[in-house]
């Protein structure tokens, strides 16, 4: 968007004369309007789209779920009564109370499972989510920037990276831990995912170094590190930001995966797509055992993804 | 175009090589052992376990263990199970075809149906039709797809009973029809969203108005002009899409109980069979670079710009 | 040929004078804007005309709403978000815009034919020319694709493209600017229309190779007899070619007059600025003239007279009332042919 500061304008009074010498500039057509950055209009177009909007309450509600999960139940997701409650049906009314969703074929308040797991999903989600923007962007800055060798050695490490199947590098590394902690599996699928990052920063990064205001930075003397951080990696910023967010649902739905094929997290910890695989037996009989993980998980990647989208829906001008 | 496709095969040598080792790596650098894991919980005699592992050449280092695969591997030799004594190749043999089938049944549905919603929503950008396609390929994402599969297997087979829950035949294209669709979502809501996005793009581009202002009819100006441009990108996605799919099988085979690579692949990791699981990743590996060197040349067929160098 | 023809044939039913009547009438034509921000007003009452043969050149600054009126006329125009709240382009004394979308399509092209600014853009990169040049028979005459190939060929020679014959399988990207834009103009050509709009067609070439062009134009312009409106910024591109020239500013035509009426005295105040700004090597060592300020902002157009912040001769009276199109007459009161100002001070422009 061209800047639309007006040089000082001053204001002709009413009946003044103006002479043929032009002395007077009034305001010249554009009303004075503050300049509006990609950051600001995005910001504009994002309160008023109702997807952004549901997306973002329900993200909050996840992490606030995730992070103190002793607010939304005082039962325990651990607490187990086969002799009461094994596969108890849910009692749609109770809402909040234990009972709720159900109980599990170890007699497990559902609700209590449901709630206590998305720390697990979250943490997992958002961690990979970090590490892989921190990677990506580290290598395909450099990629991109220095060009030459250590472009063509970086790449060619980017392809053999993206030549492995995710889902099957994720299995196998997974496979050889015993204890999958949150940090394990987080390691994991950052060492795998981290490509797509880097592939979409390198490709900013190319581009923004032929601008003008780059080559005349270098012109001026700035230091590489300078170039660097202070101009191309803000303007590169926003194609990467937009692949993580909606890279993240992904990372979910990977998560929950992994847990549902027995190499996500450990049996002991509690996670949606571990209670899916559970549920998996009793899915003719106690169908909601399976169903109601089953839907946290999509709700969760939902929301990822439907904040993701409208955010690059809202960065991405082409779009509009 | 000779010379660009021997070029383009001897880059793939390295990233082949690249990409199977590291995954040679991950299998047999990292903690878990094969042998004991054949053993069992068992007590077992540390002479007895260092003795299979000789003759199975795992006490050798990293390195020459991969070239020695390798070596195996380029004469046909994929090794032998060491659980049930049976030749990889064979394995490789019996279940390969059934996840062929299966990806091949999902990859026609994702394009058959994903370009279709995509030109029908990209159209008529930001209409109702637009915006409600947009949102079901978000909901279809956001599906993983044992959530998705487990629904259609509840919903279809024990609730109405109008599928069979489990695929007993893999050559009953009607037993395959769920997985494929199941395996099919993911992709396809992606390959929807990118047609749409291409085509709403093109749409507005300037040789689109010239073809308006030349007075050619619609149909002419969609299926001729904007067409053949909006899915230059759709078909280099397809193109890598395979691959996804193929892994993507290993979640959709378990749930159905479709014998192919995917359920392959578990058994042997949970038995932490090396050779399997390596020899079976190869291939994959494979696929996915034959599959981007076709895309390339595909991409230059069909955009003129684009010239081999 | 078509039912188009044979009506075009009929008088016009408003009984405007049949004879010497103009091949296209644009009246009092709006066209408005849809945005987020609000709506932009990007024609606000266009009238103007042309007969076979004749040449007008439409001239302004971009956003002037020069180059939308004239998608306007091709029907081209992105509905939503542009809108015709008011207006009629007569075609033949046809009006156009209450013709059904089959009817217009038929016109496009084989009757009034549109030639753009950005030949690399505005031409298909995956189809080869010859294709793009042939789809104009194949698709209006439902010629056979070997015999519009030859059409094709004929075509690009006929526009001096060297070795047409080897260079019709070629894709646009494979061609120089200027010989793109030849390839536009012959697609243009190709079904003889009666009216070519020509959108700014030379300002994305080399200066030599425009001089070349727009040669190419007036020639085959004279050739056909048809019509043309000139689109342009450019006031050098005008004089040679142009018969007539109307300047647009915000929307709203400010200044008619045969071109070298306009050259000689100017009766705006806005195109005696443009004039100004012209480098003339009589003038050397003189500071160049430019206009203050900056166009208006379609959303929030001027009150008055929308040139009034930058006008040096602005009174009280340009902000409130918007001047009309007033006859421009000799200082004694005879009428100058085709002139006409929308200025409250024509009378002082012209005269003082």
């Amino acid at each position: 968007m061209p800047d639309k500061t007006v040089e000082k304008k001053v204001e002709a009074l009413p009946g003044d004369t103006v002479s043929t010498a032009g002395v007077v500039v009034t305001d010249s057509g554009p009303a004075p309007e503050k300049a509006r950055s990609l950051w600001s209009d995005a910001w504009h177009d994002l309160r008023r789209n109702p997807l952004f909007l549901i997306s973002a309450v329900l993200i909050v509600f996840l992490l606030v779920m995730s992070i103190w999960p002793g607010l939304f139940t005082s039962a325990s997701p651990r607490d187990a009564d086969l002799a009461k409650h094994y596969l108890g049906k849910p009692n749609w009314g109770h809402v909040f109370a234990p009972d709720w969703l159900g109980y599990d074929v170890q007699g497990r308040s559902i609700y209590a499972r449901v709630v206590y797991g998305a720390r697990a999903s979250i943490t997992v989600g958002v961690g990979v989510t970090i590490a892989v923007t921190l990677i990506g962007t580290v290598i395909g800055m450099i990629a991109g920037y220095f060009g030459g060798w250590t472009d063509t050695l970086l790449s060619r490490m980017t392809d053999i990276f993206l030549g492995i199947p995710f889902l099957l590098g994720a299995l196998v590394v997974l496979n050889s831990f015993d204890d999958r902690t949150v940090w394990v599996v987080i390691m994991a699928l950052a060492f795998l995912g981290w490509t797509q990052i880097a592939r979409v920063a390198r490709g900013a990064v190319i581009t923004i170094k032929q601008a003008d205001y780059v080559v005349a930075a270098r012109a001026l003397g700035a230091s590489t590190s300078r170039i660097l951080i202070r101009h191309i990696l803000p303007n590169a910023l926003a194609p990467i930001i937009v692949v993580a967010t909606i890279a993240l649902g992904g990372y979910i739905a990977a998560e929950a995966t992994l847990s549902f094929l027995g190499v996500g997290l450990g049996d002991s910890a509690v996670s949606w797509g571990g209670d899916v695989a559970r549920g998996r037996e009793q899915l003719r009989i106690a169908p909601h055992t399976l169903i109601i993980p089953s839907v946290m998980v999509s709700i969760t990647v939902l929301s990822f993804l439907m904040f993701g989208d409208a955010v690059r829906n809202a960065l991405d001008p082409k779009l509009r | 175009m000779g010379r660009y496709v021997a070029r383009r095969l001897l880059q793939m040598i390295p990233v082949f090589i690249g990409s199977t080792l590291l995954i040679f790596c991950m299998m047999y650098a990292l903690p878990g052992d094969p042998v004991r894991a054949m053993m069992g919980d068992q007590a077992y005699d540390p002479t007895v376990v260092a003795s299979i592992k000789k003759e199975l050449g795992l006490d050798q280092p990293l390195l020459q263990q991969y070239v020695n695969y390798m070596t195996g591997l380029f004469q046909g030799d994929f090794g032998t199970q060491i659980a049930s004594q049976r030749p990889i190749a064979d394995v490789i043999a019996d279940a390969f075809p059934v996840t062929i089938r299966l990806t091949l049944f999902a990859f026609t549905f994702v394009t058959l149906v994903g370009i279709g919603l995509g030109v029908v929503a990209g159209l008529r950008p930001d209409t109702l039709r637009d915006r409600g396609l947009l949102t079901l390929t978000l909901v279809l994402v956001s599906m993983p797809s044992f959530v998705l599969g487990f629904l259609l297997q509840y919903l279809l087979a024990f609730k109405w009973q109008v599928t069979t829950p489990t695929v007993t035949d893999s050559t009953d294209f009607s037993q395959l029809a769920l997985p494929a669709t199941v395996l099919a979502s993911l992709s396809l809501a992606y390959v929807a969203r990118l047609t749409r996005t291409s085509i709403a793009e093109n749409l507005r581009s300037d040789y689109i108005r010239t073809a308006v202002a030349k007075g050619l009819p619609r149909r002419r100006i969609v299926g001729v002009h904007l067409m053949r441009n909006s899915l230059i990108p759709v078909v280099t996605f397809l193109g890598i899409e395979i691959g996804s799919l193929m892994t993507g099988a290993i979640v959709t085979e378990g749930i159905f109980n479709v014998r192919g690579i995917g359920v392959e692949i578990y058994d042997a990791l949970s038995r932490r069979e090396g050779a399997t699981v390596v020899g079976i990743a190869s291939l994959m590996v494979l696929i996915y670079l034959a599959a981007s060197l076709i895309v390339d040349l595909l991409y230059a067929v069909l955009d003129p710009r684009i010239r081999y160098a | 040929m078509t039912i188009i023809d044979e009506m075009a044939e009929r008088p016009a039913p408003d009984g405007s004078q049949d004879t010497g009547r103009p091949l296209l009438e644009v009246r009092d034509l709006h066209v408005e804007f849809h945005t987020r921000d609000g709506v932009a007003k990007a024609v606000n009452g266009v009238n103007y005309s042309v007969s076979a043969g004749e040449t007008l050149a439409v001239l302004g600054e971009s956003g002037s709403g020069k180059s939308v009126t004239a998608q306007a006329i091709m029907g081209i125009l992105d509905m939503p978000p542009g809108r015709i709240p008011k207006g009629e382009i007569l075609f033949r004394g046809q009006d156009m815009l209450k013709m059904s979308n089959e009817e217009r399509r038929k016109i496009r092209g084989s009757k009034i034919a549109m030639i753009f600014q950005d030949a690399l853009s505005s031409l298909n990169p995956v189809l080869s020319v010859g294709y793009q040049l042939g789809e104009m028979f194949r698709v209006h005459q439902g010629m056979s694709k070997k015999d519009a190939k030859a059409k094709a060929i004929e075509l690009m020679d006929r526009v001096k493209i060297p070795a047409a014959k080897e260079r019709v399988g070629d894709y646009p990207h494979q061609f120089s600017g200027g010989m793109r834009q030849r390839i536009m103009i012959a697609m243009a050509l190709a079904l003889e229309p009666d009216l070519i709009i020509a959108d700014e067609p030379t300002t994305a070439l080399d200066v030599t190779v425009q001089a070349q062009v727009m040669d190419l134009l007036a020639e085959l312009q004279r050739e056909y007899n048809m019509g043309l409106i000139l689109i342009t910024h450019d006031l050098g591109v005008v004089a040679d070619v142009a018969d007539k020239i109307a300047v647009m500013y915000a929307g709203r035509i400010v200044e008619t007059a045969p071109v070298h009426e306009l050259y000689k005295r100017p009766a705006h105040p806005y195109t005696k600025g443009l004039l100004d700004s012209i480098p003339r090597l009589d003038q050397k060592g003189q500071e160049l003239y430019a206009i203050k300020g900056l166009p208006p902002n379609l959303l929030r157009i001027p009150t008055g007279c929308a040139f009034n912040p930058r006008c040096p001769q602005a009174q009280d009276v340009c902000r409130t009332d918007i001047p009309t199109l007033h006859p421009v007459t000799e200082r004694d009161g005879t009428e100058l042919a085709g002139r006409g100002s929308a200025c409250h001070f024509w009378k002082e422009t012209i005269h003082g």
